[in-house]
């Protein structure tokens, strides 16, 4: 479960986020959407401690997140850029990683063969493809049995078959019980993923509940048409 | 999990990727063949070992703040998968710091001994040690600072352009000023505060603590014969020694304070 309890960030003089408050249920998935911009991946960064935050606070599971760094062990992040060391391989990244975590989980093969990985594992990174690089990184992030699920635009850059392999996943996971957090800009993608979402503009969350309700809400069809209207209507 | 353990598991990946990188092979053979060349064109080891002593003194500063800095930038996004990692940022950043200077001072130290280790016992192998303890300090030195840049300035032109600048500042208009302030005011007691400007100048205090070992004064520079002038023998070594280590410290606490502190 995550919270986020009126968060709010500044850099500098710019207010990202103006006081956030969401929730995530354990077992249910969260689309944040919004224009660029928004604070989409700053909100992440702030759940990750990648970034700290102004006020409010974060907690994961009941507990606050300010100055730990334990519960990251649960989460599993995929971010929105796949740049890794060009000297090392998709095997030495999960190696390194399972080494951090003191963790003893063997490589997923079933994963690896789904997302048709079998034979990139042992190259240099910098030989691959930017696609064949986002595998990887959603690799990494399903690996370590996370129940935390934290994806920033996921599917960028995937072909359609892995595109639908790594939605399979999420939603496995799903299933399984993991909370999942994941931003995107593919309307369908989002339709076909997620619980609820939260609209995010200007630093503020203008919408959160089920995409049905956000349909009705702009009377229109598809969530695509919804979310432009009420940009629209926000900015007239 | 023990501090020291994860901190040794960043170190190991980091520095894989760093000996398996084009630069560092480009950067250890750039050390051999110019210590061959020396040794081959000067007539004894201490003649060599201060030709090499001139060259590291640029090269060091230069090559470690300008590749450090890069690599810092370029690593950007896969430090945000670190931090995304169970571990404490401290931790993180000893194992980024460390596993980047220790191969830095591997590829220099390989690149400069090697030709005196195949020719045998060197003549002046106290001042070889010196050369080899200066180049190491002045590399975890500079990759200290490199990362403080680097953390600092979010644009990587911006912060390249600034590390260039330290190595203008540190390598060829520090001595400029010196020169200039003693032409100035060549009229006053200036000595101590000459003194003083070293200190300031890890460039410097390298060079003096090399220049002391290898009896070449009149190569010193101004405030090199100034010090020498001051406090010679094992009490220079000790105190410029101590400055080095002070120049190391006090940009690696900098830099883990800019990496605990910021927002990525």
């Amino acid at each position: 479960m995550i919270e986020f309890d009126g968060v709010t960030k500044r850099f500098g003089s710019r207010d990202v986020l103006r006081g956030v408050s969401l929730r995530v249920e354990r077992g249910q998935v969260l689309g944040l959407i919004g224009p660029n911009g928004a604070g989409k991946t700053t909100l992440i960064k702030l759940l990750l401690r990648l970034s700290h935050a102004t006020g409010g606070d974060i907690r994961v599971n009941g507990q606050s997140i300010a100055g730990t760094d334990s519960y990251r062990a649960s989460i599993g992040y995929m971010p929105q850029i796949a740049r890794f060391p060009d000297n090392l391989t998709g095997a030495d990244l999960f190696t390194m990683l399972r080494d951090l975590r003191a963790s003893n989980v063997a490589m997923d093969r079933g994963l690896i063969d789904r997302l048709q990985l079998g034979d990139q594992m042992d190259k240099p990174l910098r030989v691959l493809s930017g696609g064949t690089r986002q595998k990887i990184n959603a690799l990494l992030a399903l690996q370590f049995s996370p129940t935390l699920l934290v994806l920033d635009e996921p599917t960028a850059g995937l072909d359609p078959l892995s595109s639908a392999t790594l939605k399979d996943e999420i939603l496995a996971r799903r299933s399984e019980g993991a909370t999942v957090l994941i931003t995107s800009h593919i309307m369908s993608e989002l339709e076909e993923l997620c619980d609820d979402v939260a609209f995010l503009l200007d630093g503020v969350a203008r919408f959160v509940g089920p995409i049905g309700a956000l349909r009705s809400i702009t009377s229109q069809g598809s969530l695509e048409r919804a979310i432009a209207s009420l940009m629209i209507r926000e900015v007239a | 999990m023990s501090t020291h353990a994860t901190v040794g598991k960043i170190v190991r990946s980091q520095a894989r990727d760093v000996l398996r990188s084009r630069w560092i092979l480009v950067y250890t053979a750039f050390f051999l063949v110019l210590t061959e060349g020396v040794l081959r064109f000067s007539g004894s080891d201490a003649m060599a070992i201060l030709s090499l002593a001139t060259a590291t003194l640029m090269i060091i500063p230069l090559a470690t703040l300008i590749l450090s800095t890069i690599y810092v930038y370029n690593a950007r996004e896969f430090t945000e998968l670190l931090l995304a990692q169970p571990i404490a940022r401290g931790e993180l950043y000893a194992g980024l710091y460390l596993g980047l200077a220790l191969p830095t001072v591997g590829g220099f130290l390989v690149g400069v001994a090697a030709p005196f280790v195949v020719r045998g016992v060197p003549t002046a192998g106290g001042a070889l040690a010196t050369l080899l303890a200066v180049g190491a300090a002045l590399t975890f030195a500079f990759t200290a600072i490199a990362f403080c840049i680097a953390l600092r300035a979010e644009d990587r032109l911006r912060g390249v352009a600034v590390a260039l600048g330290v190595w203008l500042l540190v390598a060829v208009v520090y001595d400029g000023m010196v020169l200039t302030a003693v032409a100035l005011l060549s009229d006053y007691p200036i000595e101590r505060p000459l003194l003083a400007l070293m200190f300031a100048n890890p460039v410097d205090l390298g060079r003096v603590l090399l220049l002391l070992k290898l009896d070449a004064s009149a190569l010193m520079g101004y405030t090199g014969a100034v010090f020498e002038r001051f406090i010679a023998g094992s009490r220079g070594v000790l105190l410029a020694s101590a400055a080095l280590a002070f120049w190391i410290a006090v940009p690696a606490t900098i830099g883990a304070r800019l990496f605990r502190r910021k927002d990525f």
